[in-house]
């Protein structure tokens, strides 16, 4: 059925009338979920449908949606209209909840609890992970079967490109979005009016539209969530784009760990052709615009501009130097707009909402939401969208739930490989995108990694740098070399090798990394190090000088004993990768010091305290 | 060489199928090999040829990008591939406990295949699945809140397989 600018709005009234005329099971059938049997519930849930003669009635269905962004309670399984919230869910689980369904209750066990009361809540909105987000750009996240083109038109889906090929000509489209103050989510926060309007005004026929869907940031998951769970929204985000800026072809650039998005995006691609609202001829209203998937090649370097439009062409993923613009001269040498998942999936509700209701969130600087994958050693790892300028304590500590297991808050990566580690004194900083700036880290895409006192920070430092030294591709020397000779100074430390100078010729190495490399992987690269040494500089010390690594992670500067506390549970011995630890039940166990491997694997799963780390010897 | 080497240089591949479907445009380049590399769990050094004159390109262009991205390998992998993820969340998490372990427990390095191709060991950047790290993805199942202690009865279960 090809829609037209005229029949659009029977096709958008019908789709939500459907949507509100019945209840609806969903189960979250995304990457997290499924790990956790999340389509075997789904399978088990229809069957009890049936059983229960509900599968004839036209007023419940089942849906399988995408990511929720909570992955460790799944499989979430969430019945609208009511908001009933069900965590870990199990297969046999259906009958129990279908039974509840039909009474309108709600099956007790099933509830997320209060970690603190230890009472069930009933509805996803009183959840406090979920109560304290503004899902702006997660708005159908979890809602919706990603792959059914009517459920997304329920939710005013395809509304605003149906607004804007109705009576917006690309000025005032792009005009919107400059007043919106919309910022790129990818990370350097680049004025997307701005490059919209460059791209408008380039010279050329062929032009092109980039969804940048390499989420390379180790640790962050938002665009994949995004691009599993509503992939029609970022292709309605890109429509509009294509339209302001006058391109016809598209691709959507996502990397090959992401399986699940790029058949969801294929298949959502397929619907909107169908519908006409992708093709030659959009709505009917002479504009013609088609995406095309390219999956990446797993190259950390290829979420870089000119690297991704470099791969796309089918060639090595090499940046090159940016003294032109991809917006004059991009994929194919020709004016290219490049834009991350997370920007396209805000410019429909830019255009729904207006500009002023989104710049009623946020920051002077930094407008509207942005969500986080706050993962690490917090409570309750997952994706949360604030608006701009909420306090990192907050995002950590009350939505998260803090930190595990009693332990205490070291630092957070914000950034990824190229932000830093914030400590403790700057939890109170409100986050944008300036802001993390000026404290020597930045934005990134969003991720987020707490860290407690079992990470070492030189050790997270030198894993940054060794991801970068794998990633690098290897075209200039400062990256190429410098990082290796970093990576070299970093191990030493690590090793117990170091001595006071290193710290000087970690110095200067970063300084020609920053000032010297040829693009922001290796401009970017010693924001951890030059982070950790400025909040952390007594860590780094104490590796060189004291020969101690005190969070028990660099193998060669600590030992593992066990204590008088010792119950004699056997816990310890159990879970020992190399059975170095004796002992009978109920009497103090002990480490074989000579065998041990320093894994702390026994440290992290004593529940009695009687572990600890010693200098080693 | 050994009498293994012979028998995989001598076994003809056929890409006919994979090459009708994408256009022969170099842009396609980097997807036909995406397709052969899934087929065939390695880009056989004999295809490449016919890959490089579907897309009018080179041979030194088809290996070039053969070699730049980690998705492709010239040597064929083992029937599992064991994925530990080495994301920063998985990191934080102890993902190098785990790795550690997979190596002890098959007796090679992350890159390698076992010499009985049952198995190929990998570390992998990120997959997404943070809030469940560590993560260990066997083939395209992912398991969750992995510990190093797991890793002996997953072999054991792939064995038996």
């Amino acid at each position: 059925m090809r829609l037209t600018v005229e029949t659009f709005k029977q096709f958008a009234a019908t789709a939500r009338e459907r949507q509100a005329s019945a209840h609806s099971i969903n189960v979250c059938c995304g990457t997290g979920c499924t790990a956790r049997g999340g389509r075997k519930v789904a399978d088990a849930l229809r069957k009890a449908m049936t059983d229960a003669g509900l599968d004839a009635d036209a007023h419940v269905r089942l849906t399988t949606t995408g990511c929720h962004g909570w992955c460790e309670q799944g499989p979430i399984v969430t019945i609208e209209p009511e908001g009933t919230f069900y965590v870990k869910a199990a297969p046999d689980d259906a009958a129990k909840i279908v039974a509840a369904f039909k009474e309108g209750t709600a099956v007790a066990s099933l509830l997320y609890k209060d970690p603190a009361t230890r009472k069930g809540i009933a509805t996803y909105k009183e959840v406090p992970f979920y109560a304290g987000q503004t899902r702006w750009a997660m708005r159908n996240v979890g809602r919706i079967s990603p792959t059914d083109i009517g459920q997304y038109a329920a939710r005013d889906g395809y509304a605003a490109l149906h607004k804007v090929l109705s009576g917006m000509n690309p000025d005032q489209v792009i005009a919107e979005i400059s007043e919106a103050k919309l910022r790129g989510r990818g990370g350097a926060g680049f004025d997307a009016g701005r490059k919209w309007r460059s791209a408008r005004n380039a010279k050329g026929e062929r032009k092109s539209f980039i969804c940048n869907g390499d989420e390379g940031d180790p640790g962050a998951f938002m665009d994949r969530s995004i691009m599993e769970a509503d992939p029609h929204g970022v292709i309605e985000g890109m429509v509009i784009g294509a339209y302001a800026v006058g391109a016809h072809e598209g691709y959507i650039y996502v990397r090959q760990e992401y399986p699940l998005a790029v058949e969801h995006l294929g298949r959502a691609i397929a619907a909107a052709r169908e519908y006409g609202l992708l093709g030659p001829d959009i709505l009917g209203s002479g504009f013609g615009f088609d995406i095309k998937i390219a999956r990446g090649g797993g190259a950390f370097v290829c979420g870089e501009s000119s690297a991704l439009m470099r791969s796309i062409e089918g060639k090595p993923g090499e940046p090159r130097a940016k003294y032109v613009h991809a917006t004059d001269k991009g994929l194919f040498d020709c004016p290219t707009v490049l834009n991350n998942v997370e920007t396209l999936i805000l410019v429909p509700l830019i255009i729904n909402k207006g500009a002023a209701s989104f710049t009623a969130l946020g920051t002077a600087g930094s407008k509207g939401t942005k969500a986080f994958s706050v993962v690490g050693k917090v409570n309750h790892s997952g994706l949360i969208e604030v608006p701009m300028g909420t306090t990192l304590r907050h995002l950590i500590f009350d939505i998260a739930g803090g930190i595990p297991k009693g332990r205490t808050f070291k630092a957070v990566q914000t950034g990824g490989p190229s932000g830093g580690a914030l400590p403790e004194s700057m939890l109170d900083l409100p986050v944008d995108f300036d802001s993390l700036s000026e404290a020597g880290s930045m934005m990134g895409s969003g991720g987020m990694i707490v860290m407690d006192d079992r990470n070492c920070l030189v050790d997270v430092a030198r894993y940054f740098v060794k991801f970068l030294v794998d990633e690098s591709c290897g075209k200039c020397v400062p990256c190429r070399e410098g990082l290796r000779q970093l990576l070299e100074i970093l191990t030493r430390v690590t090793q117990g090798k170091g001595v006071k100078e290193d710290l000087d010729r970690i110095d200067s190495l970063c300084f020609v990394l920053k000032e010297a490399s040829l693009c922001a992987l290796g401009t970017s690269a010693p924001n951890p190090v030059v982070s950790t040494l400025r909040y952390f500089r007594e860590e780094y010390i104490e590796h060189i000088e004291g020969h101690f690594c005190r969070a028990g992670v660099c193998r060669d500067l600590c030992t593992y004993e066990i204590i008088n506390t010792c119950t004699g549970c056997t816990l310890c011995a159990k879970v020992c990768p190399v059975s170095c630890i004796a002992g009978e039940r109920k009497n103090i166990h002990v480490i074989d010091q000579q065998a041990c491997i320093r894994c702390g694997s026994c440290f992290d799963a004593c529940k009695f305290d009687a572990i600890t780390i010693g200098r080693a010897a | 060489m050994s009498a293994a080497e012979v028998t995989t240089t001598e076994r003809t591949y056929d890409i006919s199928s994979i090459l009708e479907k994408h256009p022969k445009e170099e842009t396609a380049l980097i997807e036909i090999l995406h397709d052969i590399q899934i087929k065939f769990r390695h880009l056989p050094k004999t295809v490449l040829q016919q890959v490089a004159d579907h897309v009018a390109v080179p041979l030194s262009r088809v290996a070039g990008v053969g070699t730049f991205y980690k998705a492709f390998s010239f040597t064929p992998k083992g029937e599992t591939t064991l994925r530990v993820c080495m994301g920063t969340a998985c990191h934080v998490r102890g993902a190098r406990l785990i790795l550690d372990e997979t190596e002890r427990a098959l007796g090679i390095h992350p890159g390698d295949t076992t010499a009985d191709g049952r198995f190929t060991l990998e570390e992998v950047n990120c997959v997404g699945a943070c809030a469940m790290a560590p993560v260990l993805i066997e083939n395209d199942a992912y398991h969750g809140f992995f510990k190093a202690v797991e890793v002996r009865k997953l072999l054991q279960k792939g064995m038996r397989k």
